[in-house]
Protein backbone atom coordinates (compact mmCIF):
# COMPACT_ATOMS: atom_id res chain seq x y z
CA UNK A 1 0.00 0.00 0.00
CA UNK A 2 1.22 3.47 -0.81
CA UNK A 3 0.36 5.99 1.88
CA UNK A 4 -0.94 9.30 0.52
CA UNK A 5 -2.93 10.79 3.34
CA UNK A 6 -1.95 14.10 4.90
CA UNK A 7 -4.47 14.30 7.75
CA UNK A 8 -6.08 11.96 10.26
CA UNK A 9 -9.47 13.47 11.00
CA UNK A 10 -11.70 10.48 11.78
CA UNK A 11 -11.94 6.74 11.25
CA UNK A 12 -14.83 6.99 8.76
CA UNK A 13 -12.59 8.36 6.04
CA UNK A 14 -9.91 5.66 6.45
CA UNK A 15 -10.14 2.51 4.39
CA UNK A 16 -9.65 -0.94 5.87
CA UNK A 17 -6.27 -1.11 4.08
CA UNK A 18 -5.18 2.20 5.57
CA UNK A 19 -6.14 1.06 9.08
CA UNK A 20 -4.18 -2.17 8.58
CA UNK A 21 -1.21 -0.19 7.29
CA UNK A 22 -1.23 2.05 10.38
CA UNK A 23 -1.45 -0.94 12.74
CA UNK A 24 1.31 -2.71 10.80
CA UNK A 25 3.58 0.34 11.06
CA UNK A 26 2.88 0.65 14.79
CA UNK A 27 4.48 -2.76 15.42
CA UNK A 28 8.08 -1.79 14.64
CA UNK A 29 7.44 1.51 16.43
CA UNK A 30 6.57 -0.40 19.60
CA UNK A 31 9.86 -2.29 19.34
CA UNK A 32 11.71 1.06 19.25
CA UNK A 33 9.66 2.38 22.18
CA UNK A 34 10.68 -0.59 24.34
CA UNK A 35 14.41 -0.15 23.65
CA UNK A 36 16.72 1.24 26.33
CA UNK A 37 17.83 3.89 23.80
CA UNK A 38 14.58 5.11 22.34
CA UNK A 39 15.52 7.84 19.90
CA UNK A 40 15.45 7.85 16.13
CA UNK A 41 16.90 10.29 13.61
CA UNK A 42 13.93 9.77 11.25
CA UNK A 43 12.11 13.10 11.60
CA UNK A 44 15.06 15.33 12.44
CA UNK A 45 14.17 18.90 11.51
CA UNK A 46 10.41 18.33 11.48
CA UNK A 47 8.18 19.98 14.04
CA UNK A 48 4.92 18.89 15.61
CA UNK A 49 2.75 21.26 17.63
CA UNK A 50 -0.01 20.32 20.04
CA UNK A 51 -2.95 22.66 20.26
CA UNK A 52 -5.22 21.46 23.07
CA UNK A 53 -8.40 23.37 23.86
CA UNK A 54 -9.48 20.64 26.30
CA UNK A 55 -7.81 19.02 29.28
CA UNK A 56 -5.68 15.94 28.56
CA UNK A 57 -2.90 13.99 30.24
CA UNK A 58 -2.35 10.82 28.29
CA UNK A 59 -3.19 11.92 24.76
CA UNK A 60 -0.98 14.99 24.80
CA UNK A 61 1.93 13.35 26.61
CA UNK A 62 1.61 10.36 24.32
CA UNK A 63 1.80 12.50 21.19
CA UNK A 64 4.75 14.47 22.60
CA UNK A 65 6.64 11.29 23.48
CA UNK A 66 5.90 9.82 20.05
CA UNK A 67 7.16 12.90 18.21
CA UNK A 68 10.31 13.12 20.34
CA UNK A 69 11.26 9.47 19.86
CA UNK A 70 11.00 9.95 16.10
CA UNK A 71 13.41 12.87 16.38
CA UNK A 72 10.92 15.67 15.65
CA UNK A 73 10.75 18.85 17.68
CA UNK A 74 7.53 19.07 19.63
CA UNK A 75 5.77 21.88 21.40
CA UNK A 76 2.50 22.50 23.17
CA UNK A 77 0.25 25.49 23.38
CA UNK A 78 -1.38 25.97 26.76
CA UNK A 79 -4.55 27.52 25.44
CA UNK A 80 -5.46 29.23 28.71
CA UNK A 81 -2.21 31.24 28.65
CA UNK A 82 -2.21 31.93 24.92
CA UNK A 83 -3.68 34.60 22.68
CA UNK A 84 -6.86 32.53 22.60
CA UNK A 85 -7.68 34.15 25.94
CA UNK A 86 -7.42 37.52 24.15
CA UNK A 87 -10.08 36.41 21.72
CA UNK A 88 -8.03 35.04 18.83
CA UNK A 89 -10.03 32.71 16.58
CA UNK A 90 -9.10 29.07 16.05
CA UNK A 91 -8.19 29.70 12.43
CA UNK A 92 -5.96 32.67 13.26
CA UNK A 93 -4.15 30.72 15.97
CA UNK A 94 -3.59 27.81 13.59
CA UNK A 95 -2.49 30.10 10.76
CA UNK A 96 0.06 31.66 13.09
CA UNK A 97 1.48 28.24 13.86
CA UNK A 98 1.56 27.29 10.17
CA UNK A 99 3.42 30.53 9.42
CA UNK A 100 6.13 29.36 11.83
CA UNK A 101 6.70 26.44 9.44
CA UNK A 102 5.28 23.80 11.73
CA UNK A 103 4.86 20.51 9.82
CA UNK A 104 2.03 18.94 11.77
CA UNK A 105 -0.61 20.22 14.18
CA UNK A 106 -2.31 17.88 16.65
CA UNK A 107 -5.55 19.44 17.79
CA UNK A 108 -8.12 18.71 20.48
CA UNK A 109 -11.18 20.93 20.57
CA UNK A 110 -14.58 21.04 22.24
CA UNK A 111 -16.36 21.53 18.91
CA UNK A 112 -16.98 18.66 16.52
CA UNK A 113 -15.37 19.35 13.15
CA UNK A 114 -12.61 21.64 14.41
CA UNK A 115 -9.84 19.45 12.98
CA UNK A 116 -11.60 19.03 9.63
CA UNK A 117 -12.10 22.80 9.47
CA UNK A 118 -8.38 23.43 9.94
CA UNK A 119 -7.45 20.81 7.35
CA UNK A 120 -9.52 22.69 4.77
CA UNK A 121 -7.84 26.00 5.44
CA UNK A 122 -4.22 25.09 6.08
CA UNK A 123 -1.58 23.38 3.97
CA UNK A 124 0.05 21.55 6.89
CA UNK A 125 -0.93 18.11 8.23
CA UNK A 126 -3.59 17.85 10.94
CA UNK A 127 -4.25 15.06 13.43
CA UNK A 128 -7.52 15.08 15.31
CA UNK A 129 -6.87 14.28 18.98
CA UNK A 130 -10.57 14.53 19.84
CA UNK A 131 -13.21 16.96 18.63
CA UNK A 132 -16.35 17.39 20.74
CA UNK A 133 -18.47 14.26 20.68
CA UNK A 134 -17.48 13.48 17.10
CA UNK A 135 -14.28 11.46 16.86
CA UNK A 136 -11.09 10.39 18.62
CA UNK A 137 -9.38 8.40 15.86
CA UNK A 138 -6.02 7.84 17.55
CA UNK A 139 -7.72 6.30 20.60
CA UNK A 140 -9.68 3.93 18.39
CA UNK A 141 -6.52 2.96 16.51
CA UNK A 142 -4.63 2.20 19.71
CA UNK A 143 -7.58 0.16 20.99
CA UNK A 144 -7.65 -1.80 17.73
CA UNK A 145 -3.87 -2.32 17.95
CA UNK A 146 -4.20 -3.63 21.53
CA UNK A 147 -7.07 -5.92 20.58
CA UNK A 148 -5.22 -7.20 17.52
CA UNK A 149 -2.06 -7.89 19.52
CA UNK A 150 -4.04 -9.96 22.02
CA UNK A 151 -6.72 -11.53 19.82
CA UNK A 152 -5.14 -11.72 16.36
CA UNK A 153 -7.37 -10.94 13.38
CA UNK A 154 -10.37 -8.89 14.52
CA UNK A 155 -12.79 -10.37 11.98
CA UNK A 156 -15.66 -12.11 13.77
CA UNK A 157 -14.49 -11.10 17.25
CA UNK A 158 -17.17 -10.03 19.67
CA UNK A 159 -16.48 -6.67 21.31
CA UNK A 160 -18.77 -5.09 23.92
CA UNK A 161 -18.51 -1.36 24.65
CA UNK A 162 -20.34 -0.35 27.82
CA UNK A 163 -21.05 2.98 29.48
CA UNK A 164 -21.76 6.56 28.57
CA UNK A 165 -22.02 6.07 24.82
CA UNK A 166 -23.92 9.32 24.32
CA UNK A 167 -21.01 11.59 25.24
CA UNK A 168 -18.25 9.33 23.97
CA UNK A 169 -16.26 10.13 20.85
CA UNK A 170 -14.10 7.11 21.74
CA UNK A 171 -17.14 4.83 21.29
CA UNK A 172 -18.05 6.37 17.93
CA UNK A 173 -14.56 6.02 16.51
CA UNK A 174 -14.20 2.50 17.87
CA UNK A 175 -17.50 1.28 16.45
CA UNK A 176 -16.51 2.64 13.09
CA UNK A 177 -13.02 1.13 13.08
CA UNK A 178 -13.88 -2.22 14.63
CA UNK A 179 -16.78 -2.88 12.24
CA UNK A 180 -14.51 -1.95 9.32
CA UNK A 181 -12.10 -4.64 10.51
CA UNK A 182 -14.95 -7.14 10.63
CA UNK A 183 -15.59 -7.30 14.38
CA UNK A 184 -19.08 -7.54 15.87
CA UNK A 185 -19.64 -4.59 18.16
CA UNK A 186 -22.36 -4.29 20.79
CA UNK A 187 -22.97 -1.00 22.56
CA UNK A 188 -24.46 -1.26 26.06
CA UNK A 189 -25.79 1.51 28.26
CA UNK A 190 -28.90 2.94 29.92
CA UNK A 191 -31.46 4.28 27.42
CA UNK A 192 -30.59 7.87 28.28
CA UNK A 193 -26.91 7.32 27.43
CA UNK A 194 -27.41 5.17 24.32
CA UNK A 195 -28.66 7.13 21.32
CA UNK A 196 -30.56 4.78 18.92
CA UNK A 197 -28.98 6.52 15.89
CA UNK A 198 -25.72 4.67 16.56
CA UNK A 199 -27.25 1.64 14.88
CA UNK A 200 -26.38 3.40 11.64
CA UNK A 201 -22.68 2.81 12.36
CA UNK A 202 -23.27 -0.93 12.29
CA UNK A 203 -23.32 -1.78 16.00
CA UNK A 204 -25.91 -3.72 17.98
CA UNK A 205 -27.49 -1.84 20.86
CA UNK A 206 -28.53 -3.22 24.23
CA UNK A 207 -29.56 -1.97 27.64
CA UNK A 208 -28.64 -5.08 29.60
CA UNK A 209 -24.96 -5.83 30.13
CA UNK A 210 -25.33 -9.33 31.59
CA UNK A 211 -27.06 -10.76 28.51
CA UNK A 212 -24.37 -9.38 26.18
CA UNK A 213 -21.35 -10.74 28.04
CA UNK A 214 -21.47 -14.46 27.09
CA UNK A 215 -18.92 -15.08 24.34
CA UNK A 216 -17.41 -11.59 24.40
CA UNK A 217 -13.72 -11.50 23.42
CA UNK A 218 -13.22 -8.04 24.88
CA UNK A 219 -15.17 -5.56 26.96
CA UNK A 220 -14.39 -1.88 26.80
CA UNK A 221 -15.60 0.20 29.73
CA UNK A 222 -16.05 3.90 29.07
CA UNK A 223 -15.59 6.64 31.60
CA UNK A 224 -18.85 7.78 33.11
CA UNK A 225 -18.67 11.51 32.57
CA UNK A 226 -19.43 12.39 36.19
CA UNK A 227 -19.66 16.08 35.44
CA UNK A 228 -22.91 15.27 33.64
CA UNK A 229 -24.47 13.35 36.50
CA UNK A 230 -26.43 16.41 37.61
CA UNK A 231 -28.41 16.50 34.40
CA UNK A 232 -30.60 13.59 35.49
CA UNK A 233 -29.56 11.08 32.84
CA UNK A 234 -29.56 8.26 35.39
CA UNK A 235 -30.89 7.99 38.94
CA UNK A 236 -27.79 7.31 41.00
CA UNK A 237 -24.15 6.31 40.69
CA UNK A 238 -24.79 3.24 42.81
CA UNK A 239 -27.52 2.00 40.53
CA UNK A 240 -25.43 2.70 37.46
CA UNK A 241 -22.51 0.83 38.90
CA UNK A 242 -24.72 -2.13 39.83
CA UNK A 243 -26.17 -2.41 36.32
CA UNK A 244 -23.26 -1.40 34.11
CA UNK A 245 -20.12 -1.55 36.25
CA UNK A 246 -17.53 -4.19 35.34
CA UNK A 247 -16.29 -6.53 38.05
CA UNK A 248 -14.33 -9.76 38.09
CA UNK A 249 -17.45 -11.67 39.02
CA UNK A 250 -19.46 -10.22 36.19
CA UNK A 251 -16.68 -10.87 33.71
CA UNK A 252 -16.88 -14.61 34.43
CA UNK A 253 -20.18 -14.61 32.53
CA UNK A 254 -18.30 -14.32 29.26
CA UNK A 255 -17.17 -17.93 29.67
CA UNK A 256 -13.72 -17.20 28.25
CA UNK A 257 -10.57 -15.21 28.91
CA UNK A 258 -11.97 -11.80 28.09
CA UNK A 259 -9.84 -8.69 27.74
CA UNK A 260 -10.83 -5.54 29.58
CA UNK A 261 -10.05 -2.16 28.06
CA UNK A 262 -10.63 1.35 29.33
CA UNK A 263 -9.54 4.52 27.55
CA UNK A 264 -8.91 6.30 30.87
CA UNK A 265 -9.19 8.23 33.06
CA UNK A 266 -11.00 5.67 35.23
CA UNK A 267 -13.61 6.19 37.93
CA UNK A 268 -12.61 3.21 40.03
CA UNK A 269 -15.65 1.71 41.72
CA UNK A 270 -18.09 3.18 39.19
CA UNK A 271 -17.66 1.73 35.70
CA UNK A 272 -14.95 -0.73 36.76
CA UNK A 273 -13.94 -2.21 40.11
CA UNK A 274 -10.45 -1.49 41.36
CA UNK A 275 -9.78 -5.21 41.69
CA UNK A 276 -10.60 -5.85 38.02
CA UNK A 277 -8.66 -2.80 36.81
CA UNK A 278 -5.56 -4.17 38.56
CA UNK A 279 -6.02 -7.74 37.34
CA UNK A 280 -4.22 -9.37 34.42
CA UNK A 281 -7.43 -9.23 32.37
CA UNK A 282 -7.11 -5.45 32.19
CA UNK A 283 -4.94 -4.18 29.33
CA UNK A 284 -5.26 -0.57 30.40
CA UNK A 285 -1.54 0.17 30.78
CA UNK A 286 -0.79 -1.76 27.62
CA UNK A 287 -3.24 0.57 25.86
CA UNK A 288 -1.17 3.54 27.02
CA UNK A 289 2.10 2.00 25.76
CA UNK A 290 0.45 1.09 22.46
CA UNK A 291 -0.89 4.63 22.21
CA UNK A 292 2.64 5.97 21.86
CA UNK A 293 3.49 3.34 19.22
CA UNK A 294 0.36 4.06 17.17
CA UNK A 295 0.96 7.81 17.32
CA UNK A 296 4.59 7.28 16.25
CA UNK A 297 3.25 5.37 13.25
CA UNK A 298 0.81 8.15 12.39
CA UNK A 299 3.37 10.94 12.70
CA UNK A 300 5.83 8.95 10.57
CA UNK A 301 3.20 8.26 7.92
CA UNK A 302 2.02 11.88 7.77
CA UNK A 303 5.31 13.76 7.77
CA UNK A 304 7.92 11.09 7.03
CA UNK A 305 7.47 11.20 3.26
CA UNK A 306 7.33 13.82 0.58
CA UNK A 307 4.29 12.70 -1.26
CA UNK A 308 1.38 13.06 1.15
CA UNK A 309 -1.26 14.81 -0.90
CA UNK A 310 -4.64 13.39 0.00
CA UNK A 311 -6.88 15.05 2.56
CA UNK B 1 9.40 -0.29 -19.58
CA UNK B 2 11.02 -3.32 -18.12
CA UNK B 3 14.46 -4.27 -17.11
CA UNK B 4 16.46 -6.36 -19.46
CA UNK B 5 18.49 -9.18 -18.02
CA UNK B 6 21.95 -8.86 -19.56
CA UNK B 7 23.75 -11.77 -18.02
CA UNK B 8 23.62 -14.23 -15.19
CA UNK B 9 26.52 -13.52 -12.87
CA UNK B 10 26.06 -16.45 -10.55
CA UNK B 11 23.90 -19.56 -10.37
CA UNK B 12 22.75 -21.57 -7.37
CA UNK B 13 26.06 -23.43 -7.12
CA UNK B 14 28.01 -20.20 -7.32
CA UNK B 15 25.99 -18.70 -4.46
CA UNK B 16 26.44 -21.84 -2.37
CA UNK B 17 30.23 -21.91 -2.85
CA UNK B 18 30.57 -18.23 -2.00
CA UNK B 19 28.50 -18.50 1.17
CA UNK B 20 30.53 -21.54 2.22
CA UNK B 21 33.73 -19.52 1.78
CA UNK B 22 32.36 -16.50 3.67
CA UNK B 23 31.23 -18.76 6.52
CA UNK B 24 34.79 -20.13 6.81
CA UNK B 25 36.26 -16.62 6.60
CA UNK B 26 34.01 -15.41 9.42
CA UNK B 27 35.15 -18.26 11.65
CA UNK B 28 38.79 -17.71 10.71
CA UNK B 29 38.84 -13.95 11.14
CA UNK B 30 37.08 -14.08 14.50
CA UNK B 31 39.19 -17.05 15.67
CA UNK B 32 36.14 -19.20 16.23
CA UNK B 33 32.60 -18.24 17.07
CA UNK B 34 32.97 -16.67 20.51
CA UNK B 35 30.78 -13.54 20.85
CA UNK B 36 30.01 -13.57 17.12
CA UNK B 37 26.43 -12.62 16.18
CA UNK B 38 24.81 -12.28 12.75
CA UNK B 39 22.45 -9.47 11.81
CA UNK B 40 20.73 -9.59 8.43
CA UNK B 41 19.61 -6.37 6.76
CA UNK B 42 16.10 -6.64 5.33
CA UNK B 43 15.25 -8.15 2.92
CA UNK B 44 17.80 -10.34 1.18
CA UNK B 45 20.36 -9.91 3.95
CA UNK B 46 18.08 -11.81 6.32
CA UNK B 47 17.96 -14.86 4.04
CA UNK B 48 21.73 -14.75 3.59
CA UNK B 49 22.33 -14.39 7.35
CA UNK B 50 20.13 -17.44 7.99
CA UNK B 51 22.15 -19.48 5.51
CA UNK B 52 25.44 -18.35 7.06
CA UNK B 53 24.08 -19.29 10.48
CA UNK B 54 23.28 -22.78 9.19
CA UNK B 55 26.65 -23.23 7.45
CA UNK B 56 28.62 -22.09 10.51
CA UNK B 57 26.54 -24.50 12.59
CA UNK B 58 27.53 -27.34 10.23
CA UNK B 59 31.24 -26.47 10.41
CA UNK B 60 31.57 -25.55 14.10
CA UNK B 61 28.53 -27.10 15.76
CA UNK B 62 27.52 -23.71 17.17
CA UNK B 63 24.31 -21.93 16.33
CA UNK B 64 25.14 -18.23 16.30
CA UNK B 65 22.49 -15.75 17.48
CA UNK B 66 20.83 -14.09 14.50
CA UNK B 67 18.89 -10.84 14.31
CA UNK B 68 16.94 -8.89 11.71
CA UNK B 69 17.51 -5.22 11.04
CA UNK B 70 15.11 -2.87 9.25
CA UNK B 71 16.92 0.33 8.35
CA UNK B 72 13.93 2.32 7.02
CA UNK B 73 13.81 4.71 9.98
CA UNK B 74 17.53 5.45 9.51
CA UNK B 75 17.48 6.19 5.78
CA UNK B 76 18.93 9.51 4.62
CA UNK B 77 16.56 9.87 1.68
CA UNK B 78 13.17 9.93 3.44
CA UNK B 79 12.81 13.59 2.57
CA UNK B 80 13.37 13.11 -1.13
CA UNK B 81 12.12 9.61 -1.95
CA UNK B 82 8.90 9.44 -3.98
CA UNK B 83 7.23 6.43 -2.42
CA UNK B 84 7.27 6.34 1.36
CA UNK B 85 8.98 3.11 2.41
CA UNK B 86 7.07 0.72 4.65
CA UNK B 87 8.63 0.30 8.08
CA UNK B 88 9.16 -3.34 9.06
CA UNK B 89 10.11 -4.78 12.39
CA UNK B 90 13.65 -4.90 13.71
CA UNK B 91 14.06 -8.12 15.67
CA UNK B 92 17.37 -8.50 17.45
CA UNK B 93 16.51 -10.83 20.35
CA UNK B 94 19.91 -10.51 22.08
CA UNK B 95 22.16 -7.76 23.40
CA UNK B 96 24.83 -6.56 20.98
CA UNK B 97 26.85 -5.13 23.88
CA UNK B 98 30.50 -6.24 23.50
CA UNK B 99 29.68 -8.59 20.61
CA UNK B 100 31.38 -9.15 17.24
CA UNK B 101 28.48 -8.12 15.01
CA UNK B 102 28.47 -9.33 11.40
CA UNK B 103 26.05 -7.27 9.30
CA UNK B 104 24.89 -9.23 6.26
CA UNK B 105 23.46 -7.77 3.04
CA UNK B 106 23.12 -8.90 -0.56
CA UNK B 107 24.62 -6.03 -2.59
CA UNK B 108 27.00 -3.26 -1.51
CA UNK B 109 26.52 -0.24 -3.78
CA UNK B 110 26.53 3.39 -2.60
CA UNK B 111 27.18 2.41 1.02
CA UNK B 112 24.15 4.32 2.25
CA UNK B 113 22.29 1.25 3.49
CA UNK B 114 25.41 0.12 5.33
CA UNK B 115 25.71 3.57 6.92
CA UNK B 116 22.08 3.38 8.07
CA UNK B 117 22.65 -0.16 9.35
CA UNK B 118 25.67 0.99 11.38
CA UNK B 119 23.59 3.70 13.05
CA UNK B 120 20.70 1.33 13.66
CA UNK B 121 23.04 -1.25 15.24
CA UNK B 122 24.70 1.35 17.49
CA UNK B 123 21.28 2.36 18.80
CA UNK B 124 20.84 -1.20 20.08
CA UNK B 125 24.00 -1.10 22.19
CA UNK B 126 27.78 -0.87 21.90
CA UNK B 127 29.26 -3.79 20.01
CA UNK B 128 32.95 -4.64 20.35
CA UNK B 129 33.28 -4.61 16.57
CA UNK B 130 31.01 -4.44 13.53
CA UNK B 131 31.93 -6.23 10.31
CA UNK B 132 30.12 -6.25 6.98
CA UNK B 133 29.50 -9.29 4.77
CA UNK B 134 28.01 -8.93 1.27
CA UNK B 135 27.35 -11.30 -1.60
CA UNK B 136 28.15 -8.71 -4.30
CA UNK B 137 30.22 -5.53 -4.18
CA UNK B 138 29.30 -3.56 -7.28
CA UNK B 139 31.32 -0.40 -6.56
CA UNK B 140 30.13 3.26 -6.88
CA UNK B 141 30.56 4.04 -3.20
CA UNK B 142 29.27 7.44 -2.06
CA UNK B 143 30.51 7.03 1.51
CA UNK B 144 33.79 5.78 2.98
CA UNK B 145 32.54 2.25 3.63
CA UNK B 146 34.01 -1.15 2.71
CA UNK B 147 32.99 -4.74 3.33
CA UNK B 148 35.02 -7.22 5.40
CA UNK B 149 33.70 -10.26 3.51
CA UNK B 150 32.92 -9.97 -0.19
CA UNK B 151 31.42 -12.79 -2.24
CA UNK B 152 32.25 -11.29 -5.60
CA UNK B 153 33.52 -7.94 -6.82
CA UNK B 154 31.39 -7.00 -9.79
CA UNK B 155 32.35 -3.93 -11.85
CA UNK B 156 29.11 -2.32 -13.05
CA UNK B 157 27.91 0.84 -14.69
CA UNK B 158 25.50 3.05 -12.77
CA UNK B 159 22.87 2.38 -15.42
CA UNK B 160 22.85 -1.28 -14.55
CA UNK B 161 21.33 -2.95 -11.55
CA UNK B 162 22.17 -6.15 -9.77
CA UNK B 163 19.35 -8.49 -8.89
CA UNK B 164 19.90 -11.14 -6.24
CA UNK B 165 17.23 -13.84 -6.31
CA UNK B 166 17.13 -16.36 -3.46
CA UNK B 167 14.74 -19.31 -3.50
CA UNK B 168 13.31 -18.51 -0.04
CA UNK B 169 11.79 -15.29 -1.41
CA UNK B 170 11.94 -15.56 -5.20
CA UNK B 171 11.23 -18.09 -7.89
CA UNK B 172 14.85 -18.66 -8.72
CA UNK B 173 18.32 -18.77 -7.18
CA UNK B 174 20.76 -16.58 -9.11
CA UNK B 175 22.45 -13.22 -9.42
CA UNK B 176 21.54 -11.32 -12.57
CA UNK B 177 22.96 -8.13 -14.05
CA UNK B 178 20.25 -5.97 -15.55
CA UNK B 179 19.89 -2.86 -17.64
CA UNK B 180 18.06 -0.14 -15.82
CA UNK B 181 15.83 1.96 -18.04
CA UNK B 182 14.68 3.89 -14.99
CA UNK B 183 11.86 1.54 -14.17
CA UNK B 184 11.45 -0.46 -11.00
CA UNK B 185 9.36 -3.30 -12.35
CA UNK B 186 10.92 -6.56 -13.39
CA UNK B 187 9.37 -9.79 -14.52
CA UNK B 188 11.88 -11.98 -12.84
CA UNK B 189 12.11 -11.07 -9.18
CA UNK B 190 9.89 -8.07 -8.62
CA UNK B 191 10.42 -7.90 -4.87
CA UNK B 192 14.14 -7.49 -5.04
CA UNK B 193 14.37 -4.67 -7.52
CA UNK B 194 12.17 -2.43 -5.41
CA UNK B 195 15.14 -2.22 -3.13
CA UNK B 196 16.74 0.55 -5.09
CA UNK B 197 19.46 1.26 -2.57
CA UNK B 198 22.51 -0.95 -2.05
Amino acid sequence: MIWKRKHILDIESLSREEISHILHTAKPMKEVLLRPLKKLPTLRGKSVLHLFYEASTRTRTSFETAGKILGADTGSIAVAQSSVSKGESLLDTAKTLAAMQVDLVVIRHTSAGAAAFLSEHLKIGIINAGDGQHAHPTQALLDMFTLQENLGDLAGKKIVIVGDILHSRVARSNVCGLTKMGAEVTLVGPPTLLPPELKVLGARLSHVLDTELPGADAVMALRLQLERQQSGLFPSLREYSRLYGLSGQRLEKTGKKTLVLHPGPMNRGVEITSELANSHYAKIEEQVTNGVAVRMALIYLLVGGTNNVMA
Amino acid sequence: MERIAKSTIMDANGIRRILTRIAHEIIEKNKGTKDVVLIGIRRRGVTLAKRLQQLICEFEGVKLPMGILDITLYRDDLRTIDVQPVVQETAVPFSVQGKQVILVDDVLFTGRTARAALDATMDLGRPQRIQLAVLIDRGHRELPIRADYVGKNLPTSRRESVSVCLREADDSEEVVLMDKPGCLISWNCPLNVLQQDD
